[in-house]
């Protein structure tokens, strides 16, 4: 039941918020619910993952349940966005929003969505808690979204709802080859296909998938999506919703498919390398600092990706610490940006410079999101990349090395961008005087989870290591 | 009773609480209470490795184990410190030559509003605090960390000063060369774990000289080639060889004490000590190791020619150094790992030395760094003059200077291997010489040719006694390696440091040089090195402005031999315009093109259809959330009999 819980108050609170009234009202319920489910999700990490499972008939004429279970992983996702939420409300405090509560009401959907996604051991319910997260996202963006909204959140909605159905032909087809009928995990990944069949789902999934992450060449949705949503709906797509990819990828698409997983590695992890130099290379050219997140953050999600297909325990528990770290710090950037773009009106780095004498306090704090961005050890993503990287290059060591080049690329960009926002010379023309105390709250959260999560893993080690609990329960 | 090297922690714990302390209170604290605490921080580190420098066992290394950092299936690195004979070289000259160069600081900053005073001494303090744990680090990982973390302070520090572009774009390609490097360390690290699974350096080299030992690690094993040549392409970013050297000239951007400390005395000398804790990998890897000679002695020649002919006088010192680190590096690849560390402490010495007392002339000379605008300065600055041609002696090795002794000591490692590496070197000496004195014929001898009113003056006292202390170090510091030509058995850095080298000692081929032979070179090469301070000292001293630009090779030397301007047309433009390439043509209208044609084929699709459905996306969603919403219930309440979809699927 706790786990129906995670799912639940969002939903509920979120359904409540549209029948609120005023501006801060709204801001300060939905606040609320994210803490409780905070709450919820820190009791529920405690458990054993034996002890978590939650199952009820639901389309019984389909066989499909309504079973919800965890395992490492899945509870480092859970904590990542049970963490976020609260995060994401203290930093956009002081953003007005028409509306409201609606845009408050829709946030919380998104979390009971991504919460269900999580949870579910059913592909049914999987594949309707995947639509019931892109859906209220798609109206934050195209309701409270910049100048080019519509276009783009067309773009956004088509792209990832093509990627939705094709999986959804994939889901039933595996549902119709199961031997008891039944969308239920355990059933999936007996079931038996001939390699050919194989060769076709196994492309189904993952295009679905890959658009979500996203990985080349199917990522051109996202840096027009990021730069146009509002800052608080573009902190939850990156921040959590692509782990949405990554996450069925490792839970759903190696378990169903664990031979073309080994065959088709290779070709994986080309296309994703190939999109992290792309990305890093496309990153050094940008001049919008929120353009220039999307492509840094393909560039992180590609190494995320080779690294699951790579195939050993060390790159995947890499995988599994770095969706909680690449979480919090790219959330951790889009305040920053956010907050930048609050106090000058533009997120255009020829248009800023010399912030730091104005703003010290969001410098530092920038300079030190920028480090986590770039992996410098003692931060928590270093402990990620170092996993990941050390397992791409057991698989094939020149992959590590090709990939590797993006280490280099990523100080470059990241460095051009501090330079280019903080130091010099302040332009006369900016009004800035130093942040609000709500961003740095939100700031300094993040900056603590990133040093105590780079100097001292274990404890997300140990997370990440329990195994699905509900596999040997069933 | 447990070992006291256990309580090693204690060496980087208090400059990471100075850090801390005056990071997070800068703008509350005093000048004063900030110079106390980033110095006395220091200080502590110094007392503490002292006291671990005199329990250093002489047999086995200490391995203090902390906690573990990462522990996942096979990949184990713990939390680990190392302490034996050369980490606790490294603390003495670190958190030593660090405790003076933070007290003169405290005077050269001054001018510095409380606020970046502070901020200076917090990098300063951090930076302490990670060359502390790359030197104590007990494996590759740890020793990373403090690696990254050194480029960084280095990074900070370059651009201390960030209202100024040049100094920020300085500070930038520090970083980004050093990450050049760091990627070779990082690929070496997984090479490890792959080939001997641990990086732990106890077991790493146990497991190396066994196998060695039982046949399995051929000498030229191309792992080991492969392994120890990545990490030597990390040693060359962050200690400036050839190809990655040519941010370190750039890195005087940064304040003064800041190039006497991290770009002279410690940090630019990570990549000797990584290389001599890894001496039976480099040892083994013969191929590598010839490498390391030939660069090192390359870059120890190129940056003495362009030190020729600099005018700026952070700049002569910049080149000086990295001709310095050369001689470091030739040293390594003949295998005289003594060699090596002798040269990185008497350098410290006399490099931080000289360093320091260049501030003392640039903040005399307020804030001037031309030395064709000097002149005549031992009259307004007898201390920093004096001190300074102690450090000019010692760097050229002039003999009984603590230079001589370890530029000796090299030059002849290099002859047993090779009398063309010996001649070479020599020659790379004797423009050192040159350059030393024509910097110092230019800054202190003649008359004075800067502007009349500005007066230079002497530096105070905070600033000249840290250059005492360094000049008497500089004097006579050599006389820990006194060569057994001169008396046997009396090299107390090398019994020192004797069982740190005992595995590679073994393996390596004895060279013996005749000590006939050896008084012979040691002779001729003092009486030329004489010869040209000689004609140097009397050149330079008669100096005039004469306003005519260099020509010919004079020229190409001046611009560095362009090496910047081709690094900048064959790497940096190709990738940014790649960049621009992929971003404007690829992305915008490959790709998107593509995918907005299928959306707008789309589009057009549901204009045919707009008789039945309106259009608006909206619209669709809200007819699939009331689908979803159905299908929800269908599942809770209310199941009709649904056979036939049933049937759908089959049986």
């Amino acid at each position: 039941m706790i786990l129906v819980s995670l799912i639940l108050i969002p939903l509920v609170f979120g359904l409540a918020s549209f029948f609120f009234k005023g501006n801060d009202a709204p801001k300060t319920f939905a606040l609320i619910a994210s803490v409780l489910v905070l709450a919820t999700a820190c009791y529920a990490i405690s458990l054993p993952p034996g002890s978590l499972t939650y199952s009820r008939s639901w389309l019984s004429v389909l066989n499909s349940n309504f079973s919800l279970g965890t395992d490492g992983m899945a509870k480092i996702l859970v904590l990542l966005t049970a963490i976020s939420y609260p995060i994401i409300f203290i930093a956009t405090r002081n953003n007005q929003y028409k509306d409201a509560n609606q845009f408050y009401a829709l946030m919380l959907l998104t979390q009971a969505g991504l919460m269900g996604v999580f949870l579910s051991t059913d592909c049914l319910l999987f594949y309707f808690f995947w639509e019931l997260a892109l859906i209220p996202a798609y109206f934050l963006c195209s309701k409270w979204g910049g100048d080019k909204r519509i276009q783009v959140s067309f773009k956004f909605f088509i792209y990832t709802f093509v990627g939705s159905l094709i999986m959804l032909i994939g889901i039933i087809y595996l549902y119709s080859k199961t031997s008891d009928h039944s969308f239920a995990w355990s059933s999936f990944t007996k079931v038996v296909l001939t390699e050919q069949e194989q060769g076709y789902f196994f492309w189904f999934f993952f295009i679905a998938f890959a658009i979500k992450m996203p990985i080349f060449p199917f990522h051109t949705w996202q840096p027009d999506t990021y730069e146009q949503a509002p800052t608080a709906t573009t902190m939850v797509l990156s921040g959590i919703m692509v782990k949405m990819g990554l996450f069925a990828v490792a839970r759903w698409l190696l378990p169903v498919f664990p031979q073309m997983a080994v065959k088709m590695a290779d070709t994986v992890m080309i296309l994703s390398i190939i999109g992290m130099i792309y990305a890093s290379l496309i990153a050094m050219k940008q001049d919008s600092i929120k353009r220039m997140i999307a492509y840094s953050s393909i560039a992180h999600i590609g190494l995320m990706c080779a690294a699951l297909f790579a195939n050993n325990a060390a790159a995947t528990q890499g995988v599994y610490i770095q969706l909680f770290s690449h979480g919090v710090n790219v959330i951790g950037l889009w305040i920053v940006a956010n907050a930048i773009e609050q106090q000058t009106g533009t997120t255009k780095m020829s248009e800023l410079g010399g912030l730091a004498h104005k703003a010290p306090v969001l410098a530092i704090l920038l300079v030190v999101m920028a480090l986590a961005n770039i992996a410098l050890p003692l931060t928590n993503a270093f402990v990620g990349e170092f996993l990941m990287f050390n397992g791409i290059f057991a698989f094939k060591p020149i992959f590590a090395v090709v990939a590797g080049v993006s280490i280099i690329l990523a100080a470059v960009y990241t460095l051009n961008m501090i330079q280019r926002v903080f130091l010099g010379e302040a332009s006369a023309f900016l009004k800035v005087t130093d942040i609000p105390k709500n961003t740095v709250i939100a700031l300094s959260l993040i900056v603590v989870m990133i040093f105590v999560m780079g100097v001292y893993p274990k404890p997300m080690f140990h997370l990440g290591e329990q195994v699905m609990g509900w596999v040997t329960a069933k | 009773m447990t070992n006291v090297l256990q309580y090693a922690w204690l060496v980087p714990i208090f400059p990471l609480i100075g850090f801390l302390i005056i990071g997070l209170f800068r703008n509350n604290l005093s000048k004063q209470m900030v110079g106390i605490i980033g110095c006395g921080s220091v200080l502590l580190s110094f007392i503490v490795s002292v006291w671990l420098f005199s329990n250093v066992n002489a047999d086995e290394a200490h391995v203090a184990r902390y906690f573990d950092f990462i522990s996942v299936g096979k990949v184990s690195i713990p939390f680990a410190f190392q302490i034996d004979q050369l980490s606790a070289i490294f603390l003495l000259i670190i958190t030593g030559v660090g405790t003076l160069i933070h007290i003169y600081s405290t005077a050269y900053m001054h001018e510095e509003e409380p606020k970046h005073f502070a901020r200076y001494f917090a990098y300063l303090n951090l930076f302490v605090f990670s060359m502390l744990l790359l030197v104590m680090g007990a494996n590759y990982v740890i020793m990373f960390i403090g690696w990254e973390g050194v480029g960084l302070c280095s990074y900070l520090l370059i651009g201390f000063w960030f209202k100024r572009t040049d100094y920020n774009n300085a500070a930038k390609k520090a970083f980004i060369m050093n990450r050049i490097g760091d990627l070779g360390v990082l690929l070496a690290v997984f090479w490890m774990m792959q080939k001997f699974g641990t990086v732990n350096f106890t077991d790493l080299f146990a497991a190396i000289a066994k196998q060695h030992g039982e046949g399995t690690l051929s000498a030229n094993d191309p792992a080991l080639v492969g392994i120890t040549l990545l990490l030597f392409l990390g040693a060359t970013g962050k200690s400036a060889q050839i190809p990655l050297y040519t941010w370190l000239p750039d890195a005087m951007a940064g304040p003064t004490p800041v190039s006497a400390l991290i770009h002279a005395a410690t940090m630019v000398t990570a990549g000797i000590y990584m290389i001599a804790r890894s001496n039976i990998m480099f040892t083994l890897a013969e191929t590598t190791s010839n490498i390391v000679a030939i660069i090192g002695l390359a870059t120890a020649v190129l940056a003495a020619t362009i030190a020729l002919k600099q005018n700026d006088i952070k700049k002569v010192l910049a080149y000086s150094t990295v001709s310095q680190l050369g001689f470091m590096f030739l040293a390594l690849g003949v295998g005289s790992y003594t060699g090596a560390v002798f040269h990185v402490m008497t350098h410290a010495f006399f490099k931080a030395l000289m360093f320091l007392g260049a501030g003392s002339v640039i903040h005399g000379m307020h804030h001037e760094q031309d030395m064709r605008n000097y002149g005549g300065l031992k009259k307004y600055m007898p201390v920093t003059h004096g001190t300074f041609l102690i450090g000019c002696l010692a760097i050229s090795g002039v003999p009984l200077f603590s230079g001589f002794f370890s530029k000796d000591e090299i030059l002849m490692g290099a002859y047993a291997n090779n009398p063309v590496l010996y001649f070479i070197g020599l020659a790379a000496a004797l423009m050192t010489a040159f350059y030393m004195f024509r910097l110092y014929g230019m800054t202190f001898q003649g008359k004075f040719r800067g502007d009349e009113h500005h007066h230079p003056h002497e530096s105070p006292k905070a600033m000249t006694i840290p250059l005492v202390i360094l000049a008497i170090l500089a004097a006579i510091g050599g006389f820990i390696g006194i060569p057994a030509l001169f008396k046997p058995n009396a090299h107390a850095l090398e019994k020192y440091l004797a069982p740190v080298f005992e595995g590679s000692a073994k393996l390596a081929k004895p060279h013996e040089i005749n000590h006939n032979t050896e008084w012979g070179l040691l002779i001729g090469s003092t009486i030329v090195i004489l010869a040209v301070i000689a004609f140097a000292w009397n050149k330079f001293s008669k100096y005039q402005k004469t306003g005519v630009e260099e020509t010919g090779m004079g020229k190409v030397l001046e611009n560095k031999w362009y090496v910047d301007e081709i690094y900048n047309a064959a790497v940096v433009k190709p990738l940014l315009g790649l960049g621009a390439f992929f971003n404007s043509v690829i992305e915008k209208s490959g790709i998107d093109k593509l995918v907005n044609g299928v959306g707008r084929g789309l589009q057009y699709l549901s204009r045919q259809f707009r008789h039945l459905q309106s259009g608006v996306i909206g619209n669709y969603i809200l007819i699939m959330v009331a689908a979803i919403v159905v299908l929800f219930l269908l599942g809770f309440g209310f199941t009709p009999d649904i056979k036939a979809i049933k049937n759908l699927f089959g049986k």
